[in-house]
């Protein structure tokens, strides 16, 4: 692995062509919308993993040695989908195929391992169960990858996310690491408007967890404590506190854009937005 | 797993549960990528020796079925054997939407098994008894349905569903001591009704406990001159079409009985096929009738929802007089 610094510049540049493919995706989707908020919230933290942090190889999706990654909170895959591009495993082409009939990539992840989509996620609350399975199924085989599972806050709802929260310590898993993107907002309102979760960080700690809590857009950040707080014998929970539709002006912490058809002068204000940066980039 | 005289009366004489467990600490050997999860619930499934001498291929997880349902499938994703079991009503409705995106949708391959399903647990309420699961299990696509009907058919089914190629539900009946239906090997074929008694006047179609109860019954039938074949369709789907093909061409009446809701369990299944064909004689249904109305001692459930062999016997003949 390179320096820190040289791999946090490369993410963030990773970040900003995803968060550009991103804003070509929800244009396709057209009427049939997209779950923009949800993905531009955790762009920073799929673009660290699948760019600096995770053994993975994109021409070859289905390596046996790979890191797993489980987007829980599946409706945010515009975030997963544009980060598999990066590394090469999906094409520009399927990307901009979202959403249409017969295309690999739906609103919510289908499972298709040749393509790096590890499961179908989307229905809430299943992802880090199978992520104990994944883990326990490493630590028992003696395979020393690790498994990177992506949940939402309002994701926490789902009493089934407590069930594995408390199952993992138990289990000792220090190959599982769960990130909460803590934006705050789920469909209908704020978390607390809707079902508050209150302390997220100190809930973790409590099933016993190790637990940190971070800017989930400081890449810097991210990448430290990925790559220096995991334990051997107890799972890693990363509390990130983000901002839903994090990157553009408009979007964000606007629960309208949970769920929102894009339209063209939007997507023309919003690569303005992106453009300097952007064109630096290339 | 060989049946023979010794091996069904020990079974019998545990029940199926305990059986089940017995057999998988038979056929863990060589199995290197087997691992079973209980819900807390390792004593039930007659699964302590096993946890206890190979626990590198046993993991608890506690009583959480939702999360467990999704670690067996994640388990699986990774080409583990997955076996996990449970009460039948807590591993198959407490996760039934995880059964249905992990096993259905993606179809991760996992075993799992419903103890104590039907009414046996009646004196502990209807909370611990199962009388939906044939129906609930068998409207998820991508899922084999297997409800053995005595012992030795547990430990058939259960490593026949080891080495399938997609998740099996197999639900477990009855009591201890559980009567043999089998007392010497045979052919088990998931999917293959045995026809286990020929008759020309009627066909009883079986499942479970209620296997034995209706070869009881046929017997009682005969002592009236009526002539009753029975059929045990230990697999409820894939559903042996053929065998109900046949028995519609021979009879004159199909009985199907179950320890489950007569709503969506076999004898819906039964009439899936028979309504597509052309003259198939009518059909008694006999089992629970959508209800929780007793509670009790097993052979008072039985009793009361007409579960008997003296029962069903009764019923047949009332339904030929009427025709």
């Amino acid at each position: 692995m390179n320096d820190q610094k040289t791999e946090v510049a490369h993410v963030t540049q990773m970040a900003k062509k995803m968060r550009r493919n991103i804003l070509d995706m929800a244009l396709e989707a057209g009427g049939s919308s997209s779950h923009f908020g949800g993905a531009l919230s955790i762009v920073d933290i799929t673009a660290t993993l699948f760019g600096s942090v995770m053994k993975y190889d994109g021409a070859n999706p289905e390596w046996d040695g790979r890191d797993r990654f489980i987007l829980s909170k599946g409706h945010g895959c515009l975030g997963y989908y544009t980060a598999l591009h990066e590394v090469g495993a999906l094409s520009r082409d399927e990307l901009l195929s979202f959403e249409k009939t017969g295309s690999p990539l739906l609103g919510h992840p289908i499972i298709n391992r040749p393509k790096g989509i590890e499961f179908s996620t989307g229905s809430l609350g299943m992802g880090l169960a199978l992520g104990i399975g994944v883990a326990v199924a490493g630590q028992r085989r003696r395979k020393d990858y690790s498994v990177y599972v992506i949940l939402g806050d309002g994701e926490l709802n789902e009493g089934s996310n407590w069930e594995a929260i408390m199952a993992a310590p138990n289990m000792k898993l220090g190959n599982l690491v769960a990130i909460l993107d803590r934006n705050r907002l789920q469909q209908t309102g704020s978390n607390e408007e809707i079902m508050s979760i209150g302390d997220a960080a100190a809930k973790f700690k409590s099933f016993g967890w190790h637990t940190v809590e971070i800017d989930g857009h400081d890449i810097s950040e991210i990448h430290r404590v990925l790559t220096s707080e995991r334990q051997s014998d107890q799972p890693l929970a990363i509390v990130a506190n983000t901002i839903k539709g994090k990157g553009f002006s408009f979007s964000e912490n606007d629960n309208d854009w949970h769920h929102k058809v894009l339209s063209k002068s939007q997507y023309v204000s919003a690569l303005k937005e992106l453009g300097e940066s952007l064109e630096a980039a290339q | 797993m060989i049946i023979d005289k010794r091996t069904a009366t020990g079974w019998s004489r545990i029940g199926s549960r305990a059986t089940f467990g017995v057999a998988l600490l038979d056929m863990a050997e060589g199995r290197d990528d087997l691992i079973v999860l209980a819900a807390d619930t390792s004593t039930s499934a007659g699964l302590d020796r096993f946890r206890k001498t190979i626990p590198e291929k046993y993991l608890e997880i506690g009583i959480s079925e939702q999360n467990g349902l999704g670690v067996a499938a994640g388990l699986a994703s990774e080409g583990m054997n997955v076996v996990c079991t449970t009460f039948a009503p807590f591993q198959t409705m407490r996760c039934c939407e995880q059964i249905k995106v992990n096993l259905g949708y993606m179809q991760h391959k996992v075993t799992f098994v419903g103890l104590a399903s039907g009414v046996v647990l009646g004196t502990l309420g209807y909370t611990h008894c199962c009388i939906e699961d044939l129906a609930i299990m068998r409207a998820i696509p991508n899922i084999t349905v297997i409800s053995p009907a005595d012992c030795g058919e547990t430990a058939k089914a259960t490593e026949a569903a080891l080495d399938h190629n997609q998740s099996v539900y197999i639900r477990l009946t009855g009591g201890s001591p559980n009567p043999p239906v089998y007392t010497e090997d045979y052919d088990f074929e998931i999917g293959k009704a045995v026809t286990l008694r020929d008759g020309n006047d009627v066909t009883i179609i079986a499942t479970g406990t209620m296997v034995h109860a209706s070869l009881k019954a046929a017997d009682l039938l005969a002592e009236n001159v009526i002539d009753a074949g029975v059929i045990n369709i230990h697999t409820i789907k894939p559903i042996d079409r053929a065998a109900i093909e046949a028995a519609c061409a021979s009879s004159k009446l199909i009985v199907t009985v179950e320890e489950h809701n007569t709503v969506g369990g076999l004898g819906s299944a039964v009439a899936e096929v028979k309504t597509e064909l052309s003259n198939a004689p009518p059909q008694l249904m006999l089992g629970i009738t959508d209800s929780y109305a007793k509670s009790g001692e097993y052979k008072d459930i039985l009793e009361y929802y007409g579960l008997t062999p003296e029962h069903i016997a009764t019923r047949i003949k009332d339904r030929l007089k009427s025709d």
